[in-house]
């Protein structure tokens, strides 16, 4: 069986974290700079790093499209933090979601918390909240997929997942390794 | 349940600014230019490098109503400089919630034997370093991210470029040894022998290793990264430039894209001049800032 080939968003960013992850569950991965970059992949990450400057990338890159039809296409999309940003209504607008950023405060404010997350079997995963956003508003077709102290912090409609946390940033595989599965159903 | 300024966290700032552009500034204009060219974040200062050095006197933590300003100016993170050793200035620091507190040799040293205990503080830390033993010595202090020296406020790479390949040389020297090889590395290097072990291991440093001092072009950006850089900082670099501007953009650019020689050429082109630049060789000695700190 021909491994599955996932992308990393890497105009910037924590992209090793992803890729190491990723490949310790026995796909490949290719750092995306460009269009080009999206052809021919089984799925995409958009990882965490600071929106404003992925932004000007995105469209100095002429990557808006492109990253919007790669949603639409029904293939697997699992943003983080900043990822989770560019998803939202006032960005790529791929999610019916309104994200406030650095929602908890500046970088003194930076956190880790216990997560319950909807489909994740076991213990509470160890958020990673630096700079974090909140999603502030949501369509009713978008799952809720994790909140803390009441704020909503994991979402999921179809096959795009966004969180405003850091699993590549932990020991706990299980975030990456569901996001993996939907490759081999 | 909810624990703030862990390691994770405070490191974990510093892998999210990989692969990006940190650019000093000195008011909320400059800041606003460099998040509007794409910076992941701003380094706040009152003067820039090259006026340091060309102004003289004792150089200090910056005005906390500038760095204010800038704060409420950007949305992108905002770090700002303490003297080595000047905890007091670090605790204002923040007290001001900046985003990092790069203890720095570009502001005159306060303390000529010792660094600021990092770990006592929340926010953390970036510091300099000429060399692996120094780069080790400041993360069992605390520091959270590196950044090579180089020389700040020359625009001349040459001692980034030193600097650097000094840090990722005997990294790579230090993941052919054995035990008793790695003690005497530990003791040669003046670094933790346990440090000296996990980077020998892991063929890299416990924490992001960035690059600054003397990054003036596109090109100089694409350098630092293929030389193993994970960011680069930029000091005098842009805003001395003739078009801050457009020379931001195209380092942001030329950092995303350091492996792909045609998007560096794109980036190049049509940049206007570089700042005004000194050869470092040719500094006198007590010119030279990479020699504060040890």
């Amino acid at each position: 069986m021909v491994a599955p080939l996932v992308g990393i968003l890497a105009l910037q960013g924590g992209v090793l974290e992803h890729a190491a992850h990723l490949r310790a569950l026995g796909t490949e991965v290719r750092e995306v700079r460009t269009p080009a970059g999206l052809d021919g992949l089984d799925a995409l990450v958009l990882p965490g790093g600071e929106s404003t400057t992925m932004t000007l990338g995105i469209a100095r890159e002429g990557l808006e499209e492109p990253l919007r039809a790669f949603a639409a296409s029904g293939r697997p999309v699992m943003a983080t933090c900043a990822g989770l940003i560019l998803l939202d209504r006032a960005h790529l607008d791929v999610l019916p979601i309104d994200c406030e950023r650095n929602a908890f405060g500046r970088q003194i404010r930076s956190f880790e918390g216990d997560v319950d997350v909807a489909g994740i079997d076991g213990p509470p995963h160890r958020g990673v909240f630096i700079r974090a956003p909140k999603v502030v508003a949501h369509d009713d077709d978008v799952e809720v997929l994790a909140t803390v102290e009441d704020a909503v912090v994991g979402v999921r409609r179809g096959t795009v997942e966004g969180y405003a946390f850091h699993p590549e940033l932990t020991d706990d595989g299980r975030l990456h390794a569901a996001f993996v599965a939907q490759l081999r159903d | 349940m909810r624990d703030e300024s862990t390691p994770r966290v405070k490191t974990g700032l510093a892998e999210m600014l990989r692969g990006g552009v940190i650019m000093d500034v000195i008011d909320a204009e400059q800041a606003r230019i460099a998040e509007a060219a794409g910076a992941t974040a701003v380094m706040a200062l009152e003067r820039v490098p090259s006026d340091i050095r060309r102004d003289g006197g004792v150089a200090r933590m910056s005005d906390p109503q500038m760095i204010r300003e800038i704060q409420a100016a950007v949305t992108i993170p905002v770090m700002a400089k303490a003297r080595i050793g000047h905890f007091a200035e670090a605790q204002i620091l923040e007290a001001l919630e900046v985003d990092y507190i790069d203890e720095s040799e570009v502001l005159t040293p306060a303390d000529e034997a010792n660094h600021i205990d990092k770990w006592a503080f929340e926010v953390p830390f970036v510091c300099g370093a000429t060399n692996l033993g120094e780069a080790l010595r400041r993360i069992a202090e605390g520091a959270c991210m590196i950044r090579s020296k180089g020389e700040a406020g020359t625009g001349d790479v040459v001692e980034a470029v030193r600097h650097i390949r000094s840090i990722t040389g005997d990294i790579k020297r230090l993941s052919g040894m054995d035990g008793g090889e790695l003690a005497t590395a530990a003791k040669n290097h003046q670094a933790p022998l346990e440090l000296i072990r996990w980077v020998a291991a892991n063929g890299k440093l416990p924490v992001p290793l960035f690059s600054a001092g003397g990054i003036a072009t596109p090109a100089d950006a694409a350098l630092m990264m293929q030389l193993g850089a994970e960011s680069v900082f930029v000091g005098s670099g842009i805003f001395k430039s003739e078009d801050p501007q457009t020379r931001a953009e195209r380092v942001v650019m030329a950092t995303t894209h350091f492996n792909d020689p045609a998007k560096v050429l794109e980036a190049s082109t049509g940049l206007g001049r570089a700042m005004d630049s000194l050869e470092a060789r040719k500094l006198p000695e007590d010119q030279l800032l990479a020699g504060r700190g040890w």
